[in-house]
């Protein structure tokens, strides 16, 4: 299904970056979990690594404009977040998945991703359509019907990529989009991130390093909320020595890099 | 349609019927050019060049005929659209969020439970003053603090990320509480004798009050507290005492309506609270 592009889609952009961080702090409870991150993020696919605690769901969340960053300064579209932004016409840009993606169980798949629709002040003509190719684009066409409540983990998790691509955002957060995805079901999905890679800032946080090796442009390495590496998949991999462990080039370059951040910090 | 002289800037009929009958008569190329070229973005155009097919050109229209009864089984047979079945959310949920719900089903319960009792106290003693009547200001609060809870939200994360996130949504599931907690309580102060004139006005009081305490502390703690102070502070005594509060006399009204008007008005200027950075709360 085709969908019309309007105008304001195809204008020039007045920013350099679509995500744009300087020194950025937030805080998760009392925690620091993003401290002092300097991030610079363009249109495509970038894999967000790291151990856990490293403030990857932090950062998500406060580029979904959830959390109120503490300190430094967040741009998202050219628009600096902070107290005094319209958030609604930022958030209608922005598509999101958080890790723990939560759904009502009597709806069917279809209603949901409406429902998700209607919540992004999508116009009600645009809706039906925009639903059906969303549901059709995570290879769910034939579950559309389905009570959410029937669905398995894999499935649930897709009806939560494709809420998150309804709108066309510029701007879609992932966080862990691949639990519980069968390894044909990745494939899909890498499709489908190389896809959108074109015109949108995909940020994905995974723990799944090959993902990152398989289907993004840019990879960022995190620990303990500062950036540690950001290149293409090509440098990850050829950071590693040779001998470090990990069953994959990238995996040790990973395993390579933490080691040698992790000693620096020492 | 008329066949009679189109409005300036339309196909002239002569032009039509020539078009139609495939006669080019001596007219140009572009001439039919053009035609074509207004033909395609033009609906009454069509809808005449279609009566002026079927006055001059019968080999056209029975050409098209024969075409119409080859595609019609193919056209009409396809697979109909899945018949809708059961509940579906649809335009509700705009109004009643899914997780206030369940709230709402225990909110009737709990008045119905009410209305048991204050019959029994009426064919008894009579010396305790109506549970419905005491209950009601506090009634739609236990479905409210489910309307904007990340604890009984499953999906309040992706709401409170989405455009949509403010105090008009919130408002929208208050109103929705209220919609079906308001009349409920009426049929209920019907049933025992319990005035709306009594708690109307200190059970819209009181929902603002919520809200607008919700902007500071969070919708489900507000609403929470309110409920237990009511209890403990107005509704628990007068059950010891045996006595209406003054507060639920019909007099009180003249505390109860600036109350109302002011927290209206304190909601409505904090309604940034919903909208911007909601966690934490």
């Amino acid at each position: 299904m085709v969908r019309s592009v309007s105008a304001g889609e195809t204008a020039p952009t007045t920013y350099a970056w679509a995500v744009h961080a300087q020194q950025l702090r937030v805080r998760a409870g009392r925690r620091m979990a993003v401290d002092g991150l300097d991030l610079a993020l363009g249109e495509g696919v970038h894999g967000l690594l790291g151990p856990n605690g490293a403030g990857k769901t932090t950062l998500m969340r406060a580029l979904a404009t959830v959390l109120r960053p503490a300190g430094g300064t967040l741009s998202v579209l050219g628009q600096r977040v902070n107290g005094r932004l319209d958030l609604r016409r930022l958030r209608q840009q922005i598509g999101y998945l958080p890790q723990d993606f939560g759904f009502y169980r009597r709806f069917r798949v279809r209603e949901f991703v409406e429902y998700i629709a209607w919540l992004k002040q999508m116009p009600a003509r645009d809706v039906p359509g925009a639903v059906q190719r969303a549901i059709d684009r995570v290879g769910l066409t034939d579950r559309a019907e389905h009570r959410m409540r029937t669905l398995s983990g894999g499935m649930r998790r897709r009806v939560g990529v494709a809420q998150a691509i309804v709108n066309d955002p510029r701007v879609l957060l992932l966080d862990e989009p691949t639990a519980g995805l069968d390894p044909d079901q990745r494939l899909q999905f890498r499709a489908l991130l190389r896809e959108l890679a074109a015109d949108t800032c995909v940020l994905v946080a995974t723990h799944l390093v090959e993902d990152v090796a398989a289907a993004c442009t840019d990879v960022v390495l995190l620990d303990e909320g500062r950036l540690v590496f950001q290149g293409v998949p090509a440098d990850l991999a050829a950071a590693a020595g040779g001998d470090g462990p990990g069953d994959s080039p990238t995996e040790r370059g990973y395993s390579e890099l933490m080691r040698r951040h992790r000693e620096g910090l020492a | 349609m008329s066949t009679g002289k189109p409005a300036p800037g339309h196909v002239p009929a002569r032009l039509l019927e020539q078009y139609a009958a495939g006669s080019p008569d001596g007219a140009l190329v572009d001439v039919w050019w053009a035609v074509e070229a207004h033909l395609e973005s033009c609906g009454s155009c069509r809808d005449r060049l279609a009566a002026a097919v079927a006055r001059c050109a019968p080999a056209t229209a029975s050409l098209v005929e024969r075409a119409w009864a080859g595609l019609a089984e193919q056209v009409t047979g396809g697979p109909e659209a899945a018949a809708r079945r059961g509940w579906r959310p649809g335009r509700t949920v705009r109004w009643a969020a899914p997780p206030v719900l369940p709230r709402l089903a225990a909110t009737v319960l709990v008045v119905l439970a009410a209305v048991g009792l204050d019959l029994v106290n009426q064919a008894g003693t009579g010396r305790f003053p109506s549970l419905v009547l005491l209950l009601a200001p506090v009634a739609p609060l236990l479905a409210v603090a489910a309307a904007w809870s990340r604890g009984l939200d499953p999906a309040h994360e992706v709401v409170v990320a989405s455009p949509r996130a403010g105090l008009d949504l919130v408002l929208r599931r208050a109103v929705a509480v209220l919609a079906v907690v308001i009349p409920v309580l009426a049929v209920a102060g019907w049933l025992v004798g319990a005035s709306p004139a009594g708690w109307l006005l200190p059970c819209l009081a009181l929902t603002a009050g919520a809200l607008a305490l919700g902007g500071l502390v969070g919708l489900h703690r507000a609403a929470t507290g309110l409920g237990l102070a009511w209890i403990a502070v107005v509704a628990g005594p007068s059950l010891v005492v045996g006595r209406t509060p003054v507060l639920l006399d019909p007099a009180a009204v003249a505390v109860w309506a600036p109350a109302t008007v002011a927290v209206t008005v304190l909601v409505v200027v904090r309604r940034g609270a919903y909208t911007a950075f909601p966690s934490g709360r």
